[in-house]
């Protein structure tokens, strides 16, 4: 079994170099989103051959059994109860103009989570749900939240909730900055960083279900499928610009701002080579 | 204020089956802040259940329970539509108390 | 005169009895008696004291006033190793008859005592709860029945604990 693990891990750094080269000769004409979000589904299937496509979106609970068995009873009275509740609440109080962020989003913001995040044409940027959010607390008149915690998680809870089973469906309009950021957003990704020189990849694409230190490493196939969530670690909620803080903090590198350009970019990305895992979020995390 | 309890309570005709979760810190006194200073003690004692007037099950705990506790039971008897009261106190004396229908 | 000597004797008796009930009801640490498992339940006091004891085994005896034999109709689910200290789901469940309380402790925490249920007559006993383990440990579970007690204890390993930031 070990044996098979490490023959994969080798298989993709090699599959990764090739790739690496391939990219460095061929420069941004040979970039195919499409062919990548295929591939690298297909790696986390042939590496986990028992783990369903659909079942990534449940992170390290579905690559240990043990630990399955711990969230399954975690989920019969889900920890992110209380957030989802104040998020319900949150998302229906008008803000002081009468306005609400239903006016805000397409569909009233029911339902729309899994097209977050979108290349906004018109400003040339990727826009997260996060983004949208405080964009339309201020496009009110109203005080942003802070992105990592609280009243951003409460409110992207509730509305990755009323998502739940849809598949991620991000698109990639036909226009070169689209393009440039999904290929950044990877870059990113794949790019080792900190004290411990670690890129996102070495655990999350080459490690996961293996441990570090005392953790089970989350699959990065359908890991913003379950964003926000209630990690125990945290004892709280947290959002995926928590989580990509934090990741960064993990491996010793200094985290760039919330919602950073290069932030979004990665979850472009990230988020795209998920398309077509259903949401699961809010999620239980150990 | 919404709430502190959120009840589960479902009758499957001979016994009711319930599950509460509290947000509550339960804050042991043992964990430090981010300046070093012990957090103190802050956590329920006592979570109790009554049907008909008569407690089904109460829970006396210490600070070892987990931050927005959980908790699951049964009864026997229970009807659908009937009224299950909780209510909690912590150590610093504060309450809340909730009435739940059984499903 | 004698009848009426007798009957005031009898009274400051009753009282005397009945201040003794109270005093052990309320003054030795909150420790239960044999009292039926409604009373139990209606008058439960919170064993204060008993949270406050380091060892599992002077829990046990602060909360009980007794000691515990081991029993395989005692069941306790818990996990081999906790995925995080600070959310250890623990069930006990248990195929004894008048069972009266079931308790959960925690032998390597600070305080043993997690956690302890009334259990009144016509209800389950069974249990399900969430706890903090400071560190890998023996979980004991307590079921009180007939006045007896008894037990089971399973190790759970902590690799993450649940008593830090």
């Amino acid at each position: 079994m070990r044996a098979t693990i490490r023959l994969a891990a080798t298989g993709v750094t090699l599959a990764m170099l090739l790739l690496g080269a391939a990219r460095a000769s061929h420069a941004a004409d040979s970039l195919n989103p499409p062919a990548d979000a295929k591939a690298f589904q297909k790696f986390f299937t042939d590496k986990f051959p028992k783990v369903k496509l659909e079942d990534f979106v449940n992170g390290p609970y579905s690559m240990d059994e043990g630990l399955y068995k711990q969230w399954k009873e975690k989920e019969e009275f889900p920890p992110y109860e209380f957030a989802l509740d104040a998020g319900r609440d949150l998302f229906a109080k008008p803000f002081k103009n009468g306005k609400s962020f239903a006016d805000c989003f397409p569909n009233k913001g029911i339902g729309i989570r899994q097209n977050y995040p979108y290349f906004d044409e018109k400003r040339g940027k990727v826009i997260t749900l996060e983004v949208a959010i405080n964009e339309c607390l201020e496009s009110n008149g109203e005080k942003p939240f802070s992105y990592t915690k609280d009243d951003m998680a409460s409110v992207t809870a509730y509305m990755a909730f009323t998502s739940r089973g849809k598949p991620f469906d991000i698109k990639i309009p036909n226009d070169p900055r689209a393009l440039a950021a999904y290929e950044n957003g990877k870059k990113y990704f794949y790019t080792r960083r900190g004290q411990l020189n670690f890129s996102c990849a070495t655990c999350h694409v080459q490690s996961p279900g293996d441990h570090i230190r005392a953790e089970v490493l989350a699959p990065a196939l359908g890991i913003l499928n379950a964003m926000p969530i209630y990690r125990s670690e945290w004892g709280g909620m947290g959002t995926i610009s928590r989580r990509f803080t934090s990741c960064n903090s993990q491996v010793r590198a200094v985290p760039l701002k919330p919602q950073d350009d290069e932030y979004r970019d990665l979850e472009y990305y990230l988020s795209y080579v998920s398309n077509g895992l259903p949401i699961s979020g809010p999620g239980a995390r150990p | 204020m919404a709430s502190t309890i959120r009840v589960r309570a479902t009758s499957s005709g001979e016994t009711t089956e319930v599950q509460a979760l509290i947000q509550h810190p339960m804050d042991s006194g043992f964990v430090k802040d981010a300046s070093g200073n012990l957090i103190p003690p802050h956590f329920i004692q006592q979570l109790t259940f009554e049907y008909g007037g008569k407690p089904v099950f109460v829970a006396d705990w210490g600070p070892a329970v987990s931050k927005d506790p959980y908790v699951k039971f049964s009864f026997k008897g229970g009807k659908k539509g009937d009224d299950l009261k909780i209510s909690w106190v912590d150590n610093k004396g504060a309450t809340d108390t909730s009435t739940a229908k059984i499903q | 005169m004698t009848y009426s000597l007798s009957g005031g004797v009898d009274e400051t008796r009753r009282l005397i009895l009945k201040g003794a009930a109270l005093v052990a009801l309320v003054g030795i640490s909150g420790i239960r008696f044999g009292l039926t498992p409604a009373l139990a339940a209606a008058n439960d006091k919170y064993p204060e004291d008993a949270f406050k004891v380091k060892g599992p085994d002077d829990a046990i005896k602060a909360l009980y006033g007794k000691t515990a034999e081991k029993s395989d109709k005692v069941k306790m689910d818990a996990p081999e190793i906790a995925e995080n200290g600070a959310v250890v789901p623990i069930g006990v469940t248990t195929t004894l008859s008048d069972v009266t309380s079931i308790s959960i402790l925690v032998a390597e925490n600070p305080n043993a005592l997690a956690a302890s249920y009334v259990i009144p007559a016509g209800t389950v006993p069974s249990v399900a709860n969430r706890l903090k383990m400071a560190k890998t440990s023996n979980v004991i579970a307590i079921v009180e029945a007939g006045g007896k007690l008894y037990s089971a204890s399973k190790e759970v390993k902590v690799t993450v604990g649940g008593c830090g930031g």
